[in-house]
């Protein structure tokens, strides 16, 4: 049978089922079958706060929700047009999300009655008509996986682990996605079990030939490949993207990379990752607790490596004694923060970006760090280079901010050339800089304010450095007012002295009078709204930060370009506050702090409002 | 950065006045810091290795100004982290000879988590802990190994904290090198901070120190001449564990329990006097010889209590690097592959 098929421009597809089903999984095969086909994609995880919540249970839903269309795409999608429900579970935990007429494929084998009461369905919602709004396509998902493994030698159990295949397969053929990279991975993923590689293969194809043949499924769907800048493509996480920022910050600085870490989510993957990157000369060290760390790091620093700490909002709180003494000591730090909802333990697996404040004013005493944050997974590996380039040349700590959402969303990543990547090559003091021989250690360069790196090792340079406030150039103990007058002033202005790029603003015809700023995250629903307003015949601006101490120097100066200025945060206005107090102009606040990333959709009808009222 | 040995006897000619740097030692007269000064300053010659490849890392309190008053490299660093900064440092150079100079608060309070981690990673670094009883930098208050009931001004009814014996704590955290010395025996102190220079891996040393302000005449059983004999227990390995002035105390198996007791030589037979052994592997032998002291100090063994060989957490960590590292030559070349490893597609 012939089915019709037809071209769409954009589809959301959330694949739901228990911890157990392999959701994760089967969401990255589908984002890398696509992704292969030119597909811009955005993708975002959605795990279950607890590690094996009770099978079929609500909290024990798992999902993974992709985007992908043939224009360039900027976040995950508001609504899935599609949800795939492995079990009752996951039908209630996502059915709120969907808009009228999505299509929902069910697998009907696990609508048992004892299924559907563990979740409070008094009814079975297939056959009660209360999904009557919706596309329904009810399949025996587990029961064809089992039939089509029945000449296998495996379990019963390993034939219906497979069904998570079957469905891929089904949607691979649904959306007409290629699938020899999934067979391949395969192949590669159970290369010690043949059979079950073999198993899985067999079930996966027997999804496809079961869209093929059925007659549920009449239509078929096209998306086709995006514009995209040409080159070499892979799809990354925020997570993945810093650790390989991380290396590549070592290989272009020819520095040894020292992390310090403590595991923490959404933070540990960086960890994860690092650690299998030893042949960079990256040492990652699982300290004791976040203030081992980080003091780890400081003296890998200290000895010439580029010492790096990943944590989250809660070890950067127990970090911020020693991102202190880095800043009284003046040697390179790279603090990453992949921020979660607090306070407190909070909703660990759940997005926020309320750690700003803390960034940039946790500290005791007059402590001024420099303060990044990443906009999207891919911006996560420049920003890691960034962190890295300002550390190594200002010699300051520096903290790059990342949350949960960019750390474990993904999109498709313009693969860099090496060369292009900034030269992060660093000198050593090697010889004293004093009159009479001696050496000064907190004798500064004039153009960057950076005081020499001297590492141990260096005959004639014996120095010693601590937290206690040194004076001017000689480095000695000091305890004079004048001098504590200047080196504070001093640490203060050189910080604010760092070069960073202007920010730019994308104000397409330049008519716009409204500017929605924002910072991190935010970026990818600001940008989406701004583009369905202006589809709209609405002008409006937008800017992002991406450097958030020193702020770019041309800010206040776009700031007053505008009319009125929206400031949308994942927190009660922490940067708003900074822009209102260091600018004075009367920004609009918008928040949000639910854990989870602002939609488009409600960013665009707020905005709405605004332009409404200029 | 290479791999390389630190020091080495005879390559250097280097004198204690080398070692002293222009700043003016700011401890308060009579106090005992002084004289652990005077003997690293005079016993670290004998090691050979050039002062830019040694390094002093302390965190707070009176103890931890060491630092400024070593001419070599030095962090004056956070209450309570320099053995975190220290492992940092002691991971990435193994071309450093590293100290740690701290207290018995930085150390055993607000440090303690960090000093029995590096004590069980066994991290290259040798750590002496000045133990005055009480926080000298901030006037006066207990410390966890102030004794029961001390009166201090936090307790000015006693305190109810039960101390610490640090070198119990450094034996349970399997430390492979724990020793003792006083302030006040310089050649005691030069013979353990000679061992543990030797030593490979993380070297522990408790160092009695008196504070003449605070705490004045806390050692002073150990260190008066007519108490001194009957009350120290020293080590030497392979010695039988007698003493006294006359060798009138032996140290033997206690009758009862796990641990070790002191009874009058003429009493006991001579093969049951313990000969003291430096190297034995289970650290249930070295924990005896700590519970040994009683409340007055008496019966306080000092000197190298434990002296052990088990692979050190920097070199182990080292060693994976380079095993991981060999066949690249090319480090850009690799990354562009690891750039471009997984999934990727190509757009034209
Ligand atoms: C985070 C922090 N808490 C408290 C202090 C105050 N403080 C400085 S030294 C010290 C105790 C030092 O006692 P000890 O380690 O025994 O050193 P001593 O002065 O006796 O040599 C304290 C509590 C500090 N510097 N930092
Ligand atoms: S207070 Fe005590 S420990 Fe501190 S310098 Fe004075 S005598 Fe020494
Ligand atoms: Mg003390």
């Amino acid at each position: 049978m012939t089915k019709q098929v037809r071209q769409l421009d954009r589809v959301v597809i959330r694949f739901a089922g228990d911890s157990g089903d392999g959701m994760q999984l089967t969401g990255d095969r589908f984002t890398s079958e696509t992704a292969q086909l030119g597909n811009d994609i955005s993708t975002l995880p959605n795990f279950p706060a607890e590690i094996r919540a009770p099978a079929g249970t609500l909290p024990g839903v798992s999902s993974f929700q992709v985007a992908f269309a043939d224009y360039d795409i900027l976040t995950p999608g508001d609504a899935p047009n599609v949800l795939v429900a492995m079990n009752p579970a996951a039908l209630k935990a996502n059915l709120a999300d969907l808009p009228r007429g999505a299509d929902i494929i069910v697998n009907t084998d696990e609508f048992t009655k004892r299924n559907l009461a563990r979740v409070g369905y008094d009814s079975n919602p297939l056959e009660d008509g209360s999904l009557a709004g919706y596309s329904l396509h009810p399949v025996p998902l587990t029961s064809l996986t089992v039939n089509a493994l029945a000449g296998f030698d495996i379990s019963k159990k390993e034939a219906e682990r497979a069904k998570n295949m079957f469905a891929l397969g089904l949607l691979c053929w649904l959306y007409s996605r290629p699938h020899e990279s999934t067979i391949q991975f395969l192949r590669q993923k159970f290369a010690r079990r043949p059979e079950i590689a073999q198993a899985n293969i067999a079930a996966f194809q027997a999804g496809w030939n079961f869209g093929e043949t059925t007659e549920s499924f009449a239509v078929r769907y096209e998306v086709k490949p995006a514009q995209m800048p040409p080159g070499n493509y892979r799809n990354i996480t925020g997570n993945m993207a810093l650790a390989l920022g991380l290396v590549a910050a070592g290989v272009r600085s020819k520095l040894p990379v020292f992390l310090g870490a403590y595991p923490i989510t959404p933070a540990s993957d960086i960890l994860h990752e690092l650690s299998k990157h030893k042949k960079f000369n990256v040492t990652t060290m699982q300290a004791e607790d976040e203030i081992a760390a980080v003091g780890a790091a400081l003296g890998a620093s200290y000895g010439g490596a580029l010492g790096v700490t990943t944590t989250s909002g809660p070890g950067v709180a127990l970090k911020g004694e020693t991102i202190s003494l880095a800043v009284a000591l003046e040697l390179p730090l790279v603090v990453i923060d992949v921020q979660r909802a607090g306070p407190s333990t909070g909703m660990p697996t759940k997005t926020e970006q309320a750690d700003l404040n803390m960034a940039l004013f946790g500290r005791h005493g007059e402590a001024p760090a420099v303060v990044l944050a990443a906009c999207s997974p891919a911006d996560c590996f420049s920003m890691a280079l960034e962190a890295a380039r300002i550390a190594l040349t200002y010699r300051t700590p520096v903290i790059l901010l990342s949350d949960g959402y960019i750390a474990n969303g993904s999109e498709p990543w313009l693969l860099p050339d090496i060369a292009d990547l900034p030269d992060l090559t660093v000198t050593f003091a090697t010889e004293p800089n004093g009159p009479d021989g001696r050496f000064l250690p907190y004798l500064r360069d004039p153009v960057t304010l950076a005081r020499p790196w001297a590492v141990p090792g260096t005959p004639g340079l014996e120095h010693r450095i601590g937290g206690l406030e040194k004076a001017d150039k000689t480095g000695d103990i000091s305890y004079d007012p004048a001098n504590h007058d200047f080196m504070v002033r001093t640490r203060a202005a050189r910080i604010e002295a760092i070069p960073v790029p202007d920010v730019t603003v994308d104000d397409p015809d330049g008519t716009a009078r409204v500017l929605v700023l924002g910072w991190g995250s935010t970026y990818g629903p600001i940008g989406a709204a701004c583009r369905a307003l202006r589809q709209r015949g609405l002008a409006v601006a937008q800017a992002h930060l991406r450097h958030l101490n020193p702020l770019p120097k041309n800010l206040g100066q776009v700031l007053r370009a505008y009319d009125r200025v929206v400031i949308p945060e994942m927190n009660l206005g922490q940067l708003a506050h900074v822009i209102r107090s260091r600018y004075l102009v009367d920004a609009i606040s918008y928040n949000q702090v639910r854990g989870l990333p602002f939609t488009a959709a409600e960013l665009e009808s707020m905005l709405e409002e605004v332009l409404k009222n200029v | 950065m290479s791999e390389t040995s630190v020091g080495g006897p005879g390559r250097l000619t280097l004198s204690a006045k080398d070692f002293k740097t222009d700043q003016e030692v700011r401890w308060c007269p009579g106090c005992g810091d002084y004289a652990i000064l005077a003997t690293m300053q005079s016993f670290l010659p004998e090691l050979g290795i050039p002062k830019e490849r040694i390094v002093f890392i302390s965190g707070i309190g009176c103890s931890s100004r060491f630092p400024y008053y070593m001419d070599t490299y030095g962090v004056h660093s956070i209450h309570g982290r320099a053995p975190a900064i220290a492992t940092g440092l002691a991971t990435t150079r193994p071309d450093l000879s590293i100290w740690v100079v701290t207290g018995d608060g930085d150390a055993l309070s607000i440090g303690g988590n960090h000093l029995i981690h590096a004590l069980r990673r066994n991290v290259n670094i040798k750590i002496l802990l000045f133990n005055n009883r009480i926080y000298g930098l901030t006037k006066g208050q207990y410390s966890p190994t102030s004794e029961l009931g001390k009166i201090t001004k936090s307790t000015p009814v006693g305190s109810a904290d039960a101390p610490f014996n640090p070198v119990s704590l450094a034996l349970g955290a399997e430390a492979t090198f724990v020793a003792r010395a006083i302030d006040s025996d310089r050649k005691q102190l030069a013979t353990v901070l000679r061992a543990a220079a030797e030593h490979q891996g993380s070297a522990f040393v408790e160092i009695y120190q008196n504070c003449n302000i605070f705490n004045d005449g806390a050692f002073d059983i150990l260190k008066d001449p007519s108490s001194r004999d009957a009350a120290l227990i020293p080590l030497e390995h392979g010695r039988p564990l007698t003493f006294g002035r006359e060798n009138q105390s032996a140290v033997v198996r206690a009758p009862s329990g796990f641990g070790l007791t002191v009874r009058p030589t003429s009493e006991v037979s001579p093969d049951e006097i313990i000969v003291h052994d430096e190297t034995i592997a289970d650290p249930a032998y070295a924990f005896a010889l700590s519970r040994l002291p009683q409340a007055d100090l008496s019966h306080t063994p000092v000197g190298v209590f434990r002296r052990v060989s088990r692979p050190t957490y920097d070199g182990l960590v080292r060693e994976q690097i380079a095993t991981a590292a060999a066949d690249v030559t090319d480090r850009e070349a690799e990354l562009a592959k690891l750039l471009n490893s997984g999934d990727t597609w190509t757009i034209l």
